[in-house]
C-alpha cells in the first residue's frame, strides 16, 4: 500500500514547485483559519502605513475611499481623505485633475507607468489591491519581503538602484526598504516597529484583496452545516430503502 | 400512466412524459453499482452548474483586454454575491475534472467501453475533448498573466504544424499575436461549446439507454431480479452522492477558493513581462508533460493530441473478452501502474522541464503508450482470466463468501 503514499506525496508536491526567491515563514493571521476575520484596528493601522509610506510609489486602484468606511473610519473622515488626493476621471485623459470624492478609486501617485519606471530606477511598483493574491503564499510573502532586508552579501553585485532582499525574485529589488522604525507615529499610540508596520500593512493588503472573505465564510458555515444535515436525511434514507435491496 | 388529461393529450402528440418516465423512473439498472456510478449524474449537474454561473458572470464580464480583468474584479467586489458566482464557476471547472477523470477511470477499470459499448465510449472522449477546449478558453477570459501566456504558448504550439503551421497560429488568433481579437472569439466559443457539449451528453445517455449501465462484475444483468427500476433506488442513491459532493465542493467554494488556481493569474496581462514558470491548469498537467517530454515541437504537439486521442482507440486496443478488472490478474495491477503513471506525468508536468525532471517525464510518457500499445494488445492474448461468473447474482454471492 506504499503506493498510496508515493501519491499522497506526489500531490502535496504539486504545491512546493521551486520557486527563485527564499521561501517565506509561515505567520498567524487571523483571517486565514477557515472561521477568520479581520482586525479592524489593525487595518486601520494598516492603513495609515499604506498612506504614509507606500502611497507615494504604489496604487491600490481597486478600492474606493467609501469602503474605508467598513474598517471602522466615519464619513467625514473618509471625504477628507479623499479630498486630500487628486484624481483624474479615469474615461477622460484631457480632464482636468481634482480632488478626489468618496467614490473614487485609490490612484496611483504617478500619472502613467512609464513616469513611475523614471522614478524607480525602471523598475515598476506594482498596484497593490490584488498583492496578496498574485504571490504564493500572498501575505507570508509580503509580510517576508518587507521584514527581509539584508546587508548584501560579499558575493553579489547590487546593480545601481537596488537593494538585496532574499525574498524577492533574484535577490535584488528596486523598492529601497520602506519601513524604517518609528517612520510613523500611529493614532492609537501603538509602537510603529518594522515587523508591526508590515504586519499592519500586510493586513491591510490582504483586505483589500479579498474583502469578501468574512462574508464568504460566515456564508459557508451555514452552508455546510446545510450540506451535513442534507447528506444525514439522504442517508437515512437511502439506507432504509436499500435494506430492501440487499 | 398519468391521469391528468393534459399530460395525456400532450403525451399523445408528444411523448415527453413517456419519455421521462422510461429514463428517470423505469429505467433497469443492475443493482450492484457502486458509488463510482455517481460520477456521471455528478457530472451532469456540474455542467448545469456551469451554465447557470458562467451566463450570469457573461452578464457582467467584458471581452475586451482593456477591460477583461478589471471586469472580473468588478465581478468580485461589486456585483452582488458576484464572488460566489465567479468561484463556484473557477472551482466549478476542477470539479467537473475530477468528477470526468474517475469517470473515465472505471470505465477503464470495469472494461465499460468494450463491446457494446464502443460508441458511448467514443462519445464520452469527445466530451472530454470538449471540455478541454472550454476550460482553456475560460481561462484566458480573466485576462491575467497565466491567461495571456498560457494561449500563447498553446496556441503557439500549432505553429508547429508543417507548411501550413504559421497560417492556422495567424487563423486561430484572429492576428499575428495574442489580443483583443483572440479574447473575442475565445469568449464566443467558450460561451458556445457549453452547448455542444450539452448535445453530445444528450447523445451519450441514448447511447447509455440501449443497453444500460455496466456494473462492477462486468456480467449482462440476466434476470429481471438483478436489476432495480431507477427510481427510486438510484435517484436516491445519486441525490446522497450529489449533497456529499456539494459539501466538498462548498467547503473548497467558502474556505480555499483559490487552492487550484495560480496565483499570477492575478496579475493583469502583460506582454512585456514573462512568468517565471507558465503552468496550465492542473487538468492540462499530464498532457502538458507529454509534451514538453518530446524532444520535437512537432512531435510533443503530437504526443499531447496523440495521448488523447488513443482512447477513442481503446475499445480495439483492449482485446480481452473480459469486462471487469477484478477476473484479470495481469490487467488488474497495470491498471494502477497506468493510474500511477498518469499522476507521474502531472506532477512533471507542473516542474521545470530539465535535468532529472525530464528523465522522468520521458519514461512516464513512453509508458503512457506503451500501456496502450504494447501492453493491453498483449495482455488479450497472453493473459488468463479468472473464471467470470455466469450471473451478477453468482458474482454478488461469491462476493459474499470471500467476505
Ligand atoms: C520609493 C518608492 C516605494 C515605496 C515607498 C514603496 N515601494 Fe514597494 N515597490 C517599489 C518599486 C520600485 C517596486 C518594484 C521593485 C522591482 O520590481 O524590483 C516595488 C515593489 C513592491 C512589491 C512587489 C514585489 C514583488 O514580488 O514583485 C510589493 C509587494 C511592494 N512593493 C510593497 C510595498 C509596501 C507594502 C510598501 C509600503 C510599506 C511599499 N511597497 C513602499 C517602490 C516603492
Ligand atoms: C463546460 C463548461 C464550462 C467550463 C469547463 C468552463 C470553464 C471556465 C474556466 C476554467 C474559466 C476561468 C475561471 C477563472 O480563472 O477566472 C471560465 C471563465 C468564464 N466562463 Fe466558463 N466554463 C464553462 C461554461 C461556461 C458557460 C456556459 C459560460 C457562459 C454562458 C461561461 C462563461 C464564462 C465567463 C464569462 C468567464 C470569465 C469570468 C471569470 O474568469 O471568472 N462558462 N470558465
Amino acid at each position: 500500500m506504499y503506493w498510496w503514499l508515493a501519491l499522497v506525496f506526489i500531490v502535496l508536491n504539486f504545491s512546493v514547485r521551486a520557486e527563485d526567491g527564499r521561501t517565506p515563514i509561515p505567520q498567524h493571521w487571523s483571517f486565514k483559519t477557515p472561521l477568520g476575520t479581520f482586525d479592524k484596528k489593525e487595518l486601520q493601522r494598516g492603513f495609515q502605513v499604506y498612506k504614509e509610506v507606500c502611497a507615494a510609489c504604489h496604487g491600490i486602484n481597486q478600492l474606493r475611499f467609501r469602503e474605508l468606511e467598513k474598517i471602522g473610519f466615519t464619513k467625514d473622515q473618509v471625504k477628507a481623505l479623499a479630498a486630500s488626493y487628486t484624481v483624474k476621471e479615469e474615461e477622460d485623459a484631457d480632464e482636468e485633475e481634482r480632488p478626489g470624492r468618496p467614490g473614487d478609486r485609490v490612484p496611483s501617485p504617478f500619472s502613467s507607468e512609464k513616469k513611475a519606471r523614471e522614478a524607480n530606477w525602471g523598475a515598476y511598483p506594482v498596484d497593490l489591491s490584488l498583492i496578496t493574491k498574485g504571490r504564493g503564499q500572498g501575505p507570508d510573502y509580503l509580510y517576508a519581503l518587507l521584514t527581509g532586508y539584508e546587508p548584501c552579501p560579499k558575493d553579489v553585485t547590487l546593480f545601481e538602484g537596488r537593494s538585496y532582499n532574499p525574498y524577492f525574485q533574484g535577490g535584488q529589488i528596486s523598492m529601497p526598504p520602506p519601513l524604517i522604525d518609528n517612520i510613523i507615529t500611529y493614532h492609537d499610540g501603538t509602537l510603529a516597529t518594522i515587523p508591526q508596520m508590515a504586519r499592519d500593512v500586510t493586513a491591510f493588503l490582504s483586505w483589500v484583496a479579498e474583502p469578501e472573505l468574512e462574508n464568504r465564510h460566515e456564508m459557508g458555515v451555514k452552508v455546510l452545516l446545510f450540506l451535513l444535515v442534507l447528506t444525514g436525511l439522504f442517508y437515512g434514507v437511502y439506507q432504509a430503502l436499500w435494506k430492501l435491496v440487499r | 400512466m398519468n391521469n391528468n388529461k393534459v399530460v395525456q393529450w400532450i403525451d399523445t402528440r408528444l411523448p415527453i412524459f413517456t419519455f421521462m418516465r422510461h429514463a428517470l423512473k423505469e429505467y433497469p439498472t443492475p443493482k450492484n453499482l457502486n458509488f463510482l456510478w455517481n460520477t456521471g449524474s455528478l457530472a451532469g449537474i456540474t455542467l448545469l452548474i456551469m451554465i447557470i454561473t458562467g451566463i450570469t458572470l457573461a452578464m457582467h464580464y467584458c471581452p475586451d483586454p482593456e477591460d477583461a480583468f478589471q471586469s472580473v474584479e468588478r465581478i468580485m467586489r461589486d456585483v452582488n454575491y458576484g464572488w460566489l458566482i465567479r468561484y463556484i464557476h473557477m472551482n466549478g471547472a476542477s470539479f467537473f475534472f475530477v468528477l470526468v477523470y474517475i469517470h473515465i477511470f472505471r470505465g477503464m477499470y470495469y472494461g465499460s467501453y468494450k463491446s457494446p459499448r464502443e460508441l458511448l465510449w467514443i462519445l464520452g472522449v469527445v466530451i472530454f475533448l470538449m471540455m478541454m477546449a472550454t476550460a482553456f478558453m475560460g481561462y484566458v477570459l480573466p485576462w491575467g498573466q497565466m491567461s495571456f501566456w498560457g494561449a500563447k504558448v498553446i496556441t503557439n504550439l500549432f505553429s508547429a504544424i508543417p507548411i501550413v503551421g504559421d497560417t492556422i497560429v495567424h487563423w486561430l488568433l484572429g492576428g499575428p499575436t495574442v489580443g483583443a481579437p483572440t479574447l473575442n472569439r475565445f469568449f464566443a466559443l467558450h460561451y458556445l461549446l457549453p452547448f455542444g457539449i450539452v448535445a453530445i451528453v444528450c447523445l451519450h445517455m441514448v447511447a447509455l439507454h440501449q443497453f444500460g449501465s455496466n456494473n462492477p462484475s462486468g456480467v449482462d444483468p440476466k434476470h429481471p431480479s438483478e436489476q432495480i427500476p431507477f427510481h427510486p433506488y438510484y435517484t436516491v442513491k445519486d441525490l446522497l452522492g450529489l449533497s456529499i459532493y456539494l459539501f466538498v465542493f462548498a467547503f473548497v467554494v467558502f474556505f480555499a477558493p483559490n487552492f487550484f488556481g495560480e496565483p499570477e493569474n492575478y496579475n493583469p496581462a502583460n506582454s512585456m513581462v514573462t512568468p517565471v514558470h507558465i503552468v496550465p491548469e492542473w487538468y492540462f498537467l499530464p498532457f502538458y508533460a507529454i509534451l514538453r517530454s518530446i524532444p520535437s515541437k512537432l512531435g510533443g504537439v503530437m504526443g499531447m493530441f496523440g495521448a488523447v486521442f488513443v482512447l477513442f482507440l481503446l475499445p480495439w486496443l483492449d482485446r480481452s473478452r473480459v469486462r471487469s478488472a477484478t477476473f484479470r490478474p495481469l490487467y488488474r495491477p497495470l491498471f494502477w501502474v497506468f493510474v500511477l503513471n498518469s499522476i507521474v506525468l502531472g506532477w512533471i508536468g507542473s516542474q521545470p522541464p530539465e535535468g532529472i525532471y525530464l528523465i522522468i517525464g520521458r519514461g512516464a510518457t513512453a509508458y503512457y503508450f506503451f500501456h496502450f500499445f504494447v501492453l493491453l494488445p498483449l495482455l488479450s492474448v497472453i493473459e488468463k482470466p479468472l473464471p467470470v461468473p455466469d450471473s451478477i447474482t453468482l458474482y454478488l454471492d461469491q462476493k459474499k463468501r470471500a467476505v
